[in-house]
Protein backbone atom coordinates (compact mmCIF):
# COMPACT_ATOMS: atom_id res chain seq x y z
CA UNK A 1 0.00 0.00 0.00
CA UNK A 2 0.96 3.64 -0.63
CA UNK A 3 -0.66 7.12 0.19
CA UNK A 4 -1.71 9.29 -2.06
CA UNK A 5 -3.05 12.87 -1.16
CA UNK A 6 -5.21 14.87 -3.64
CA UNK A 7 -5.58 18.05 -3.31
CA UNK A 8 -9.06 20.20 -4.99
CA UNK A 9 -8.88 23.56 -6.86
CA UNK A 10 -10.26 24.76 -3.44
CA UNK A 11 -7.11 23.29 -1.79
CA UNK A 12 -8.82 21.04 0.59
CA UNK A 13 -6.87 17.63 0.76
CA UNK A 14 -7.91 14.17 0.70
CA UNK A 15 -5.83 10.98 1.64
CA UNK A 16 -6.06 7.62 0.42
CA UNK A 17 -4.45 4.51 0.40
CA UNK A 18 -3.67 2.63 -2.97
CA UNK A 19 -3.33 -0.83 -3.78
CA UNK A 20 0.64 -0.93 -5.57
CA UNK A 21 -0.22 -1.74 -9.50
CA UNK A 22 -3.23 0.33 -8.94
CA UNK A 23 -3.35 3.46 -10.89
CA UNK A 24 -3.93 6.93 -8.96
CA UNK A 25 -7.36 7.30 -11.50
CA UNK A 26 -8.07 3.83 -9.56
CA UNK A 27 -7.20 4.76 -6.29
CA UNK A 28 -9.38 7.94 -6.55
CA UNK A 29 -12.24 6.78 -7.62
CA UNK A 30 -12.84 3.58 -6.10
CA UNK A 31 -12.61 5.74 -2.96
CA UNK A 32 -15.41 8.55 -4.20
CA UNK A 33 -11.96 11.48 -4.04
CA UNK A 34 -14.05 14.54 -5.68
CA UNK A 35 -12.68 16.18 -8.24
CA UNK A 36 -11.87 13.01 -10.89
CA UNK A 37 -14.54 11.53 -13.30
CA UNK A 38 -12.64 8.93 -14.99
CA UNK A 39 -15.60 8.67 -17.67
CA UNK A 40 -13.75 5.79 -19.32
CA UNK A 41 -12.67 3.78 -16.48
CA UNK A 42 -9.34 4.56 -17.49
CA UNK A 43 -9.31 3.65 -21.43
CA UNK A 44 -7.28 6.87 -21.61
CA UNK A 45 -9.70 7.62 -24.34
CA UNK A 46 -11.48 10.55 -22.14
CA UNK A 47 -9.09 12.82 -20.46
CA UNK A 48 -11.22 13.34 -17.86
CA UNK A 49 -9.46 11.56 -14.78
CA UNK A 50 -6.17 14.96 -15.88
CA UNK A 51 -4.38 15.15 -12.43
CA UNK A 52 -1.38 18.14 -11.77
CA UNK A 53 1.72 16.42 -10.20
CA UNK A 54 3.59 18.04 -7.66
CA UNK A 55 6.70 19.90 -8.29
CA UNK A 56 9.03 17.09 -6.35
CA UNK A 57 6.99 14.21 -7.50
CA UNK A 58 8.04 15.12 -11.25
CA UNK A 59 11.12 12.97 -12.08
CA UNK A 60 9.34 10.30 -9.96
CA UNK A 61 5.93 9.83 -11.85
CA UNK A 62 7.57 10.63 -15.27
CA UNK A 63 6.45 11.68 -18.72
CA UNK A 64 3.08 10.74 -20.48
CA UNK A 65 2.94 8.01 -23.04
CA UNK A 66 2.19 9.16 -26.52
CA UNK A 67 -1.30 8.48 -26.36
CA UNK A 68 -1.64 10.20 -23.52
CA UNK A 69 0.54 13.08 -24.61
CA UNK A 70 -1.66 13.50 -27.64
CA UNK A 71 -4.73 13.54 -25.36
CA UNK A 72 -3.12 16.27 -23.23
CA UNK A 73 -2.38 18.38 -25.86
CA UNK A 74 -5.56 19.61 -26.65
CA UNK A 75 -7.27 18.98 -22.92
CA UNK A 76 -8.21 22.03 -21.21
CA UNK A 77 -5.95 23.73 -18.41
CA UNK A 78 -3.40 21.28 -19.19
CA UNK A 79 0.75 22.77 -17.57
CA UNK A 80 3.46 20.94 -17.72
CA UNK A 81 2.91 18.86 -14.64
CA UNK A 82 -0.41 17.55 -15.92
CA UNK A 83 -0.60 14.08 -16.35
CA UNK A 84 -3.33 11.54 -16.99
CA UNK A 85 -3.90 9.96 -13.29
CA UNK A 86 -5.20 6.59 -15.27
CA UNK A 87 -1.73 6.05 -16.50
CA UNK A 88 0.05 6.50 -13.35
CA UNK A 89 0.13 3.18 -11.85
CA UNK A 90 1.24 3.28 -7.67
CA UNK A 91 4.00 1.50 -6.55
CA UNK A 92 6.72 2.20 -3.28
CA UNK A 93 8.38 4.80 -5.28
CA UNK A 94 5.52 7.33 -5.38
CA UNK A 95 4.74 6.31 -1.79
CA UNK A 96 3.16 10.07 -0.45
CA UNK A 97 2.54 11.02 -3.56
CA UNK A 98 0.41 14.16 -4.49
CA UNK A 99 -1.16 15.57 -7.06
CA UNK A 100 -3.84 18.46 -7.46
CA UNK A 101 -7.35 18.29 -9.43
CA UNK A 102 -8.33 20.57 -11.68
CA UNK A 103 -11.67 22.69 -10.76
CA UNK A 104 -13.52 20.76 -13.39
CA UNK A 105 -12.78 18.14 -16.11
CA UNK A 106 -14.29 19.29 -18.77
CA UNK B 1 -32.09 10.94 8.70
CA UNK B 2 -36.16 9.90 9.38
CA UNK B 3 -38.17 12.41 7.83
CA UNK B 4 -36.42 13.54 4.93
CA UNK B 5 -36.70 10.91 2.69
CA UNK B 6 -35.81 7.72 0.87
CA UNK B 7 -34.41 8.14 -2.64
CA UNK B 8 -34.39 4.88 -3.95
CA UNK B 9 -32.44 3.52 -6.66
CA UNK B 10 -33.07 0.99 -9.29
CA UNK B 11 -30.58 -0.83 -10.81
CA UNK B 12 -27.09 -1.20 -9.14
CA UNK B 13 -24.28 -0.26 -12.01
CA UNK B 14 -22.77 2.69 -13.74
CA UNK B 15 -25.41 5.29 -12.98
CA UNK B 16 -26.26 4.37 -9.96
CA UNK B 17 -22.49 4.54 -8.36
CA UNK B 18 -22.21 8.41 -9.52
CA UNK B 19 -26.20 9.18 -8.76
CA UNK B 20 -25.01 7.75 -5.15
CA UNK B 21 -21.32 10.01 -5.21
CA UNK B 22 -23.53 13.10 -6.42
CA UNK B 23 -26.04 12.72 -4.25
CA UNK B 24 -23.79 12.68 -0.85
CA UNK B 25 -21.50 16.00 -2.22
CA UNK B 26 -24.48 17.81 -3.11
CA UNK B 27 -25.62 17.51 0.71
CA UNK B 28 -28.71 14.96 0.04
CA UNK B 29 -29.57 14.76 3.91
CA UNK B 30 -31.90 11.91 3.74
CA UNK B 31 -31.77 7.53 3.01
CA UNK B 32 -30.74 6.10 -0.11
CA UNK B 33 -31.42 3.15 -0.92
CA UNK B 34 -29.93 0.80 -4.10
CA UNK B 35 -31.73 -2.32 -5.34
CA UNK B 36 -30.26 -4.12 -8.03
CA UNK B 37 -30.71 -7.87 -9.26
CA UNK B 38 -26.77 -8.39 -10.09
CA UNK B 39 -24.65 -9.85 -6.64
CA UNK B 40 -22.36 -7.31 -6.88
CA UNK B 41 -21.68 -3.92 -6.13
CA UNK B 42 -21.62 -1.30 -9.35
CA UNK B 43 -18.89 -2.69 -11.94
CA UNK B 44 -17.34 -1.25 -14.86
CA UNK B 45 -19.27 -2.66 -17.73
CA UNK B 46 -16.81 -2.04 -20.64
CA UNK B 47 -13.75 -4.38 -19.25
CA UNK B 48 -16.03 -7.05 -19.58
CA UNK B 49 -15.64 -7.68 -23.42
CA UNK B 50 -12.15 -6.26 -23.09
CA UNK B 51 -9.35 -6.79 -20.41
CA UNK B 52 -11.82 -9.32 -18.15
CA UNK B 53 -12.47 -11.44 -21.03
CA UNK B 54 -8.67 -11.79 -21.35
CA UNK B 55 -8.08 -12.49 -17.83
CA UNK B 56 -5.97 -9.27 -17.32
CA UNK B 57 -7.64 -7.68 -14.63
CA UNK B 58 -9.24 -9.84 -11.55
CA UNK B 59 -12.76 -8.48 -10.87
CA UNK B 60 -11.89 -6.99 -7.53
CA UNK B 61 -10.19 -3.84 -10.17
CA UNK B 62 -13.69 -3.24 -11.67
CA UNK B 63 -15.63 -2.29 -8.78
CA UNK B 64 -16.15 1.63 -9.54
CA UNK B 65 -16.16 2.15 -5.29
CA UNK B 66 -15.27 -0.09 -3.10
CA UNK B 67 -17.12 -1.29 -0.15
CA UNK B 68 -16.41 1.73 2.63
CA UNK B 69 -18.04 4.17 0.16
CA UNK B 70 -21.44 2.56 0.76
CA UNK B 71 -21.12 2.59 4.06
CA UNK B 72 -19.48 5.93 4.21
CA UNK B 73 -22.29 7.23 2.42
CA UNK B 74 -24.98 5.47 4.10
CA UNK B 75 -26.46 3.85 1.50
CA UNK B 76 -29.13 1.04 1.88
CA UNK B 77 -27.76 -1.85 -0.28
CA UNK B 78 -30.06 -4.52 -1.21
CA UNK B 79 -28.25 -6.84 -3.69
CA UNK B 80 -29.69 -9.88 -5.16
CA UNK B 81 -33.00 -8.34 -5.71
CA UNK B 82 -35.26 -7.71 -8.31
CA UNK B 83 -37.45 -4.66 -8.39
CA UNK B 84 -40.95 -6.31 -9.64
CA UNK B 85 -43.73 -3.63 -9.68
CA UNK B 86 -43.90 0.15 -8.93
CA UNK B 87 -46.83 1.87 -6.92
CA UNK B 88 -46.66 5.27 -7.52
CA UNK B 89 -49.67 6.35 -5.61
CA UNK B 90 -48.01 4.76 -2.52
CA UNK B 91 -44.39 5.78 -3.64
CA UNK B 92 -43.62 2.47 -3.27
CA UNK B 93 -41.42 -0.40 -4.79
CA UNK B 94 -42.18 -3.91 -4.42
CA UNK B 95 -39.34 -6.40 -5.02
CA UNK B 96 -38.96 -10.27 -5.92
CA UNK B 97 -38.80 -11.26 -1.92
CA UNK B 98 -42.09 -9.56 -1.15
CA UNK B 99 -40.41 -6.77 0.72
CA UNK B 100 -41.57 -3.56 -0.38
CA UNK B 101 -39.27 0.37 -0.45
CA UNK B 102 -41.19 3.67 -0.05
CA UNK B 103 -39.27 6.40 -1.79
CA UNK B 104 -39.27 10.21 -1.80
CA UNK B 105 -37.53 10.27 -5.39
CA UNK B 106 -37.01 7.23 -7.18
CA UNK B 107 -34.06 6.76 -9.87
CA UNK B 108 -34.78 3.92 -12.45
CA UNK B 109 -31.77 3.36 -13.51
CA UNK B 110 -32.17 -0.43 -15.07
CA UNK B 111 -30.28 -0.14 -18.04
CA UNK B 112 -30.71 -2.65 -21.07
CA UNK B 113 -30.61 -6.23 -21.97
CA UNK B 114 -29.23 -8.45 -24.87
CA UNK B 115 -31.65 -8.56 -27.36
CA UNK B 116 -33.32 -11.82 -28.23
CA UNK B 117 -32.59 -13.53 -31.29
CA UNK B 118 -35.56 -15.33 -33.02
CA UNK B 119 -34.65 -18.77 -34.52
CA UNK B 120 -34.72 -22.15 -33.86
CA UNK B 121 -32.47 -23.84 -31.03
CA UNK B 122 -31.61 -20.27 -29.87
CA UNK B 123 -32.37 -21.52 -26.44
CA UNK B 124 -29.17 -23.99 -26.30
CA UNK B 125 -27.64 -24.33 -23.19
CA UNK B 126 -24.21 -23.22 -24.82
CA UNK B 127 -26.04 -20.07 -26.41
CA UNK B 128 -24.80 -16.79 -24.37
CA UNK B 129 -25.50 -13.41 -24.11
CA UNK B 130 -23.01 -10.61 -22.75
CA UNK B 131 -23.97 -8.20 -20.69
CA UNK B 132 -22.18 -8.95 -17.14
CA UNK B 133 -19.58 -10.24 -15.03
CA UNK B 134 -21.64 -13.59 -14.32
CA UNK B 135 -22.03 -14.11 -18.36
CA UNK B 136 -18.54 -13.61 -18.97
CA UNK B 137 -17.56 -16.15 -15.88
CA UNK B 138 -19.79 -18.62 -17.64
CA UNK B 139 -18.78 -18.22 -21.28
CA UNK B 140 -15.29 -18.35 -20.39
CA UNK B 141 -15.97 -22.11 -18.18
CA UNK B 142 -17.81 -23.11 -21.54
CA UNK B 143 -14.89 -22.37 -23.16
CA UNK B 144 -11.85 -25.17 -23.81
CA UNK B 145 -8.40 -24.24 -24.41
CA UNK B 146 -8.04 -23.85 -28.32
CA UNK B 147 -12.11 -24.14 -27.89
CA UNK B 148 -14.32 -22.56 -31.13
CA UNK B 149 -16.03 -19.27 -30.13
CA UNK B 150 -19.47 -18.14 -32.42
CA UNK B 151 -20.37 -14.51 -32.39
CA UNK B 152 -23.62 -13.22 -33.54
CA UNK B 153 -23.68 -9.76 -34.38
CA UNK B 154 -20.65 -7.78 -35.20
CA UNK B 155 -21.45 -4.66 -33.23
CA UNK B 156 -18.85 -3.15 -31.06
CA UNK B 157 -19.54 -5.87 -28.13
CA UNK B 158 -19.05 -8.54 -30.90
CA UNK B 159 -16.04 -7.32 -31.93
CA UNK B 160 -14.26 -6.67 -29.00
CA UNK B 161 -14.88 -10.24 -27.66
CA UNK B 162 -13.71 -11.72 -31.10
CA UNK B 163 -10.48 -9.68 -30.58
CA UNK B 164 -9.93 -10.50 -26.77
CA UNK B 165 -10.46 -14.41 -27.53
CA UNK B 166 -8.43 -14.74 -30.28
CA UNK B 167 -5.62 -13.68 -28.46
CA UNK B 168 -6.39 -16.32 -25.89
CA UNK B 169 -5.97 -19.34 -28.86
CA UNK B 170 -9.64 -19.07 -29.06
CA UNK B 171 -10.85 -20.11 -32.29
CA UNK B 172 -13.08 -17.24 -33.27
CA UNK B 173 -15.84 -16.72 -36.19
CA UNK B 174 -18.12 -14.11 -36.27
CA UNK B 175 -21.87 -13.85 -38.10
CA UNK B 176 -22.96 -10.82 -39.33
CA UNK B 177 -26.41 -10.10 -41.31
CA UNK B 178 -25.25 -6.76 -42.54
CA UNK B 179 -22.71 -6.44 -45.86
CA UNK B 180 -20.25 -4.45 -43.03
CA UNK B 181 -19.41 -4.72 -39.16
CA UNK B 182 -20.26 -2.54 -36.80
CA UNK B 183 -23.07 -0.72 -39.73
CA UNK B 184 -25.24 0.26 -36.90
CA UNK B 185 -23.08 2.72 -35.10
CA UNK B 186 -19.98 3.78 -38.15
CA UNK B 187 -19.73 4.68 -41.73
CA UNK B 188 -17.87 2.34 -44.91
CA UNK B 189 -14.44 3.90 -44.13
CA UNK B 190 -13.99 2.35 -40.47
CA UNK B 191 -16.06 -0.82 -41.19
CA UNK B 192 -13.46 -1.51 -44.07
CA UNK B 193 -10.54 -1.10 -41.80
CA UNK B 194 -11.81 -3.25 -38.94
CA UNK B 195 -12.63 -5.93 -41.20
CA UNK B 196 -9.41 -6.37 -42.58
CA UNK B 197 -7.98 -6.14 -39.15
CA UNK B 198 -10.02 -9.16 -37.72
CA UNK B 199 -9.25 -11.10 -40.66
CA UNK B 200 -5.39 -10.40 -40.66
CA UNK B 201 -5.76 -11.57 -36.71
CA UNK B 202 -7.78 -14.90 -37.83
CA UNK B 203 -11.05 -13.89 -36.76
CA UNK B 204 -13.10 -15.37 -39.30
CA UNK B 205 -16.10 -12.78 -39.99
CA UNK B 206 -18.83 -13.66 -42.52
CA UNK B 207 -20.54 -11.02 -44.50
CA UNK B 208 -24.22 -10.99 -45.33
CA UNK B 209 -24.65 -14.16 -43.24
CA UNK B 210 -28.21 -15.53 -42.97
CA UNK B 211 -28.15 -18.11 -39.53
CA UNK B 212 -30.86 -20.42 -39.77
CA UNK B 213 -30.79 -22.40 -36.90
CA UNK B 214 -28.82 -23.93 -33.61
CA UNK B 215 -28.59 -27.64 -33.23
CA UNK B 216 -27.08 -30.05 -31.13
CA UNK B 217 -24.80 -32.54 -32.49
CA UNK B 218 -22.82 -35.04 -30.17
CA UNK B 219 -20.05 -33.22 -28.09
CA UNK B 220 -20.68 -29.63 -30.07
CA UNK B 221 -23.05 -27.39 -31.32
CA UNK B 222 -23.73 -26.38 -34.55
CA UNK B 223 -24.92 -22.93 -36.58
CA UNK B 224 -26.60 -23.95 -39.75
CA UNK B 225 -26.14 -21.24 -42.34
CA UNK B 226 -28.47 -20.44 -45.26
CA UNK B 227 -25.57 -21.67 -47.45
CA UNK B 228 -26.05 -25.05 -46.13
CA UNK B 229 -23.28 -25.13 -44.38
CA UNK B 230 -22.67 -25.96 -40.45
CA UNK B 231 -20.23 -23.98 -38.09
CA UNK B 232 -19.11 -25.92 -35.27
CA UNK B 233 -19.13 -24.17 -31.73
CA UNK B 234 -18.54 -24.63 -28.02
CA UNK B 235 -20.08 -21.19 -27.08
CA UNK B 236 -21.99 -18.75 -29.12
CA UNK B 237 -22.54 -15.27 -27.63
CA UNK B 238 -25.84 -13.40 -29.61
CA UNK B 239 -24.42 -10.02 -29.56
CA UNK B 240 -27.22 -8.46 -31.93
CA UNK B 241 -28.04 -5.40 -29.75
CA UNK B 242 -30.43 -4.62 -26.63
CA UNK B 243 -33.52 -3.76 -25.67
CA UNK B 244 -34.12 -0.37 -22.65
CA UNK B 245 -35.62 -2.62 -19.65
CA UNK B 246 -38.59 -0.30 -19.59
CA UNK B 247 -41.01 -2.79 -17.60
CA UNK B 248 -41.21 -1.45 -14.43
CA UNK B 249 -41.91 2.12 -15.67
CA UNK B 250 -44.51 1.36 -18.71
CA UNK B 251 -46.63 -1.02 -16.33
CA UNK B 252 -46.73 2.27 -13.89
CA UNK B 253 -48.08 4.00 -16.68
CA UNK B 254 -44.69 6.19 -16.78
CA UNK B 255 -43.95 7.39 -20.94
CA UNK B 256 -42.07 5.48 -23.01
CA UNK B 257 -40.98 5.16 -26.00
CA UNK B 258 -37.48 3.52 -27.43
CA UNK B 259 -36.38 3.58 -23.15
CA UNK B 260 -38.36 5.47 -20.39
CA UNK B 261 -39.13 9.22 -21.56
CA UNK B 262 -37.19 12.18 -19.88
CA UNK B 263 -36.54 15.31 -20.13
CA UNK B 264 -33.38 17.66 -20.00
CA UNK B 265 -33.36 16.99 -16.22
CA UNK B 266 -33.58 13.60 -15.95
CA UNK B 267 -37.19 13.63 -15.09
CA UNK B 268 -39.86 11.47 -16.42
CA UNK B 269 -43.61 12.52 -16.39
CA UNK B 270 -43.75 11.64 -12.90
CA UNK B 271 -41.78 14.46 -10.73
CA UNK B 272 -41.16 11.93 -8.26
CA UNK B 273 -39.51 9.70 -11.08
CA UNK B 274 -36.53 9.85 -12.65
CA UNK B 275 -34.49 7.58 -15.45
CA UNK B 276 -31.04 7.84 -16.45
CA UNK B 277 -28.21 5.51 -18.48
CA UNK B 278 -29.08 3.44 -20.84
CA UNK B 279 -32.83 2.84 -19.98
CA UNK B 280 -33.68 6.43 -20.41
CA UNK B 281 -34.57 8.27 -23.97
CA UNK B 282 -33.86 11.99 -23.14
CA UNK B 283 -33.89 15.08 -25.52
CA UNK B 284 -30.80 16.35 -26.80
CA UNK B 285 -30.96 19.75 -27.29
CA UNK B 286 -27.70 19.41 -29.59
CA UNK B 287 -28.94 17.16 -32.03
CA UNK B 288 -32.84 18.47 -31.50
CA UNK B 289 -33.88 14.94 -31.16
CA UNK B 290 -34.95 12.24 -28.67
CA UNK B 291 -31.94 9.83 -28.30
CA UNK B 292 -31.45 6.14 -25.94
CA UNK B 293 -27.43 6.20 -25.70
CA UNK B 294 -26.01 3.10 -24.58
CA UNK B 295 -22.71 4.41 -23.14
CA UNK B 296 -20.65 5.18 -19.81
CA UNK B 297 -20.55 8.91 -20.41
CA UNK B 298 -23.88 9.60 -20.62
CA UNK B 299 -24.58 7.04 -18.13
CA UNK B 300 -22.63 8.75 -15.03
CA UNK B 301 -23.49 12.23 -16.47
CA UNK B 302 -27.27 11.65 -16.83
CA UNK B 303 -27.04 10.24 -12.71
CA UNK B 304 -25.53 13.72 -11.86
CA UNK B 305 -28.10 15.60 -13.80
CA UNK B 306 -31.01 13.43 -12.04
CA UNK B 307 -28.79 13.53 -8.48
CA UNK B 308 -28.25 17.24 -8.27
CA UNK B 309 -31.88 18.03 -9.45
CA UNK B 310 -33.21 16.01 -6.16
CA UNK B 311 -30.60 18.40 -4.11
CA UNK B 312 -32.23 21.40 -5.49
CA UNK B 313 -29.23 22.15 -7.33
CA UNK B 314 -30.67 21.29 -11.15
CA UNK B 315 -28.42 21.82 -14.14
CA UNK B 316 -29.87 20.34 -17.62
CA UNK B 317 -27.93 17.49 -18.90
CA UNK B 318 -26.41 18.27 -22.60
CA UNK B 319 -23.57 16.59 -23.22
CA UNK B 320 -21.96 15.50 -26.54
CA UNK B 321 -22.00 11.77 -26.82
CA UNK B 322 -19.18 10.33 -27.30
CA UNK B 323 -17.78 6.17 -27.44
CA UNK B 324 -14.79 4.53 -27.29
CA UNK B 325 -14.09 0.78 -28.56
CA UNK B 326 -10.60 -0.91 -27.64
CA UNK B 327 -9.87 -4.02 -30.07
CA UNK B 328 -6.60 -5.49 -30.33
CA UNK B 329 -3.91 -1.77 -30.13
CA UNK B 330 -6.39 -0.42 -31.72
CA UNK B 331 -8.65 2.82 -29.67
CA UNK B 332 -11.67 3.76 -31.90
CA UNK B 333 -12.68 7.37 -30.31
CA UNK B 334 -16.33 8.34 -31.68
CA UNK B 335 -17.31 12.12 -31.27
CA UNK B 336 -21.21 12.57 -31.37
CA UNK B 337 -23.63 10.53 -33.93
CA UNK B 338 -23.50 10.24 -37.03
CA UNK B 339 -26.68 9.02 -38.15
CA UNK B 340 -28.51 11.03 -40.64
CA UNK B 341 -24.92 12.30 -42.20
CA UNK B 342 -24.44 12.84 -45.93
CA UNK B 343 -21.10 12.93 -46.23
CA UNK B 344 -18.05 11.75 -44.47
CA UNK B 345 -14.21 12.63 -45.17
CA UNK B 346 -10.97 10.65 -44.23
CA UNK B 347 -8.08 12.20 -43.26
CA UNK B 348 -4.53 10.65 -42.17
CA UNK B 349 -4.09 6.75 -43.81
CA UNK B 350 -5.88 3.84 -42.58
CA UNK B 351 -3.28 1.71 -44.02
CA UNK B 352 -1.01 2.94 -41.08
CA UNK B 353 -3.41 2.51 -38.41
CA UNK B 354 -4.18 6.31 -37.61
CA UNK B 355 -6.81 8.12 -39.26
CA UNK B 356 -10.07 10.13 -39.07
CA UNK B 357 -13.40 9.86 -40.48
CA UNK B 358 -15.48 13.49 -40.27
CA UNK B 359 -18.92 13.02 -40.86
CA UNK B 360 -21.17 16.05 -42.38
CA UNK B 361 -24.83 16.94 -42.89
CA UNK B 362 -25.82 19.91 -44.74
CA UNK B 363 -21.86 20.31 -44.27
CA UNK B 364 -22.17 20.70 -40.25
CA UNK B 365 -19.82 18.51 -39.14
CA UNK B 366 -21.99 16.08 -36.64
CA UNK B 367 -19.56 13.03 -35.68
CA UNK B 368 -16.14 12.33 -36.13
CA UNK B 369 -14.57 8.83 -35.52
CA UNK B 370 -11.02 8.70 -34.72
CA UNK B 371 -8.69 5.52 -34.68
CA UNK B 372 -6.07 5.87 -32.81
CA UNK B 373 -5.86 9.70 -32.88
CA UNK B 374 -7.27 10.67 -29.46
CA UNK B 375 -5.81 14.57 -30.36
CA UNK B 376 -8.43 14.75 -33.32
CA UNK B 377 -11.22 13.22 -31.08
CA UNK B 378 -10.56 16.11 -28.54
CA UNK B 379 -10.72 18.60 -30.84
CA UNK B 380 -14.03 17.16 -32.66
CA UNK B 381 -15.58 17.07 -29.59
CA UNK B 382 -15.32 20.84 -28.93
CA UNK B 383 -15.94 21.40 -33.11
CA UNK B 384 -18.99 19.30 -33.41
CA UNK B 385 -20.47 21.04 -30.06
CA UNK B 386 -20.16 24.83 -31.52
CA UNK B 387 -21.45 23.32 -35.35
CA UNK B 388 -24.50 22.27 -33.51
CA UNK B 389 -25.10 24.96 -31.41
CA UNK B 390 -24.61 27.33 -34.16
CA UNK B 391 -28.05 29.28 -35.65
C1 LIG C 1 -19.53 -6.02 -22.74
C2 LIG C 1 -19.85 -4.56 -22.73
C3 LIG C 1 -18.91 -3.64 -23.17
C4 LIG C 1 -19.18 -2.28 -23.17
N1 LIG C 1 -18.23 -1.40 -23.59
C5 LIG C 1 -18.46 -0.07 -23.52
C6 LIG C 1 -17.46 0.88 -23.87
O1 LIG C 1 -16.34 0.52 -24.27
N2 LIG C 1 -17.75 2.19 -23.74
C7 LIG C 1 -18.97 2.63 -23.29
O2 LIG C 1 -19.17 3.84 -23.16
N3 LIG C 1 -19.94 1.76 -22.97
C8 LIG C 1 -19.71 0.43 -23.08
N4 LIG C 1 -20.72 -0.45 -22.74
C9 LIG C 1 -22.04 0.07 -22.37
C10 LIG C 1 -22.07 0.49 -20.92
O3 LIG C 1 -21.64 -0.56 -20.11
C11 LIG C 1 -23.46 0.95 -20.54
O4 LIG C 1 -23.76 2.10 -21.28
C12 LIG C 1 -23.58 1.25 -19.05
O5 LIG C 1 -23.29 0.11 -18.29
C13 LIG C 1 -24.95 1.79 -18.72
O6 LIG C 1 -25.06 1.93 -17.35
P1 LIG C 1 -26.48 1.93 -16.63
O7 LIG C 1 -26.17 2.19 -15.19
O8 LIG C 1 -27.41 2.81 -17.35
O9 LIG C 1 -27.09 0.47 -16.83
P2 LIG C 1 -26.50 -1.07 -16.83
O10 LIG C 1 -25.04 -1.01 -16.73
O11 LIG C 1 -27.13 -1.71 -17.95
O12 LIG C 1 -27.06 -1.60 -15.46
C14 LIG C 1 -28.41 -1.80 -15.18
C15 LIG C 1 -28.52 -2.70 -13.96
O13 LIG C 1 -29.86 -2.77 -13.53
C16 LIG C 1 -30.19 -4.09 -13.22
N5 LIG C 1 -31.65 -4.22 -13.27
C17 LIG C 1 -32.46 -4.12 -14.36
N6 LIG C 1 -33.76 -4.26 -14.00
C18 LIG C 1 -33.77 -4.44 -12.66
C19 LIG C 1 -34.81 -4.64 -11.71
N7 LIG C 1 -36.10 -4.69 -12.06
N8 LIG C 1 -34.47 -4.80 -10.39
C20 LIG C 1 -33.16 -4.75 -9.99
N9 LIG C 1 -32.14 -4.55 -10.87
C21 LIG C 1 -32.45 -4.41 -12.18
C22 LIG C 1 -29.44 -4.87 -14.28
O14 LIG C 1 -29.31 -6.24 -13.98
C23 LIG C 1 -28.11 -4.14 -14.25
O15 LIG C 1 -27.30 -4.63 -13.22
C24 LIG C 1 -20.45 -1.83 -22.74
C25 LIG C 1 -21.41 -2.76 -22.31
C26 LIG C 1 -21.12 -4.11 -22.29
C27 LIG C 1 -22.16 -5.09 -21.82
S1 LIG D 1 -9.97 7.69 -17.08
FE1 LIG D 1 -10.37 8.26 -19.11
S2 LIG D 1 -8.44 9.00 -19.76
FE2 LIG D 1 -8.07 8.43 -17.71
Amino acid sequence: MSKITFIDYQGNQTEVEATNGDSVMEAATQNDVPGIDADCGGACACATCHVYVDAEWMDKVGKPGDLEADMLEVADGVQDNSRLSCQISMSDDLDGLVVSTPESQY
Amino acid sequence: MGNTGNVVIIGASHAAAEAISTLRRAGWPGQITLIGDELELPYQRPPLSKAYFKGELEFAKLLLKNEAFYDKAQVNVLLGKRATKLDRQQQSVMLDNGESVFYSHLILATGTRARHLPVAGHDLPQIKVLRTRADVDDIKSALPQGGKLLIVGAGYIGLEVAASAIKNNIDVTVLEAQERVLSRVTGEHVSGFFQKRHAKEGVDIRLGASLQSFVNQGAKAYAKLGTGEDIPFDCAIVGIGVVPNVELAQDAGLACDNGILVDEYARTNDANIFAVGDCANHFSALYRNRIRLESVPNAVAQAKTAALFICGKPQPYNQLPWFWSDQYDIKLQTAGLLSGYDRSEIQGDPDEAKFTVSYYKQDKLIALDAINAPAEFMKAKKAIIEALSAN
